[in-house]
């Protein structure tokens, strides 16, 4: 299960920093680019600090790496991260298939004594 | 397994989930309809699900909670809006407080269930939507084990272009 592997803080980090629009928009920004804060906080209409605190929940969930050139601090999307986010997804459609699966054991130890009974009303 | 398809929407925010199962329609429908059997498959066994009201009809309530294994207990509700026994089942599923009280500001997900029987094997169709982008954010950020896998298509947006 997803909250045995990651630890349940971590995945809660993980969901937040991906329930935001303005995060999820940073993100796919610096998965294809490298910007710097300054650069990324042009781009949103809100404060240099209001992007700067974005970039921070992201950074804490491992989403985003830092980098400091010179004076810049370049913001980088972690390819590992998406990763993990993969991976929770196919964990979760594990789940999914395990529910399936317990139904599927539910039904066959229902249609056993179902079976018998059939069988006798074919004969009968 | 039982499990024929998994398809996830993004543009119409719907998880649907298509399954055969090698059982007649009346005991697959029972799976949902009997609260002791529906609790049996509901939670993955280290997040147990236990049904506390079962009313299946429509305008009826159906609470739950989910035990994880610290004995955290996630609470929800299904309101239910439409049945037909045998044949399909709609539910809005809303996050509740430890209580069972439904928080209302919580997002809703409609969850549709359709049992065809064919030859004594019945598919189920199962699909979860959500109202909006929003909703499904909303869903994603309480973190639980139950919102994740329901907002799990907003996430894969992320891997898209």
């Amino acid at each position: 299960m997803v909250v045995d592997e990651l630890a349940a803080e971590a995945v809660d980090e993980l969901f937040h920093a991906l329930a935001d629009p303005t995060r999820r928009d940073i993100l796919r920004r610096c998965a294809t680019d490298e910007p710097s804060v300054s650069r990324l906080a042009h781009a949103y209409p809100m404060s240099f600090a209001a992007v700067q605190k974005h970039v921070a929940v992201m950074e804490r969930a491992g989403l985003i790496t830092k980098q400091r050139r010179g004076r810049e601090q370049l913001v980088r999307t972690d390819a590992e991260a998406i990763g993990r986010v993969r991976q929770v997804l196919d964990e979760l459609e594990t789940t999914w298939r395990g529910r399936v699966d317990r139904m599927s054991d539910l039904l066959a130890q229902d249609t056993k004594p179902e079976a018998k009974n059939s069988t006798l009303r074919g004969t009968g | 397994m039982s499990i024929t398809s998994v398809d996830t929407d993004h543009d119409r925010l719907t998880v649907t989930v298509i399954s055969d199962f090698d059982a007649p329609i009346e005991q697959v429908w029972e799976l949902w309809s009997d609260p002791r059997k529906l609790e049996r498959w509901w939670g993955p066994p280290n997040y147990p699900a236990t049904f506390a009201k079962h009313d299946l009809f429509p305008g009826g309530e159906i609470t739950y909670f989910m035990t994880g294994p610290e004995g955290a207990r996630y609470s929800g509700m299904w309101r239910v809006t439409a049945v037909d026994p045998p044949n399909s089942l709609e539910f809005t599923d809303v996050f509740a407080d430890t209580d069972g009280t439904p928080i209302t500001d919580m997002p809703v997900n409609r969850v549709r269930v359709r049992l065809t029987e064919r030859k004594s094997a019945t598919r189920m169709e199962m699909r979860s939507k959500f109202d909006s982008p929003e909703d499904m954010e909303k869903w994603v950020s309480t973190g639980t084990l139950e919102g994740m896998q329901q907002a799990i298509a907003q996430m894969d947006l992320l891997l898209g272009p």
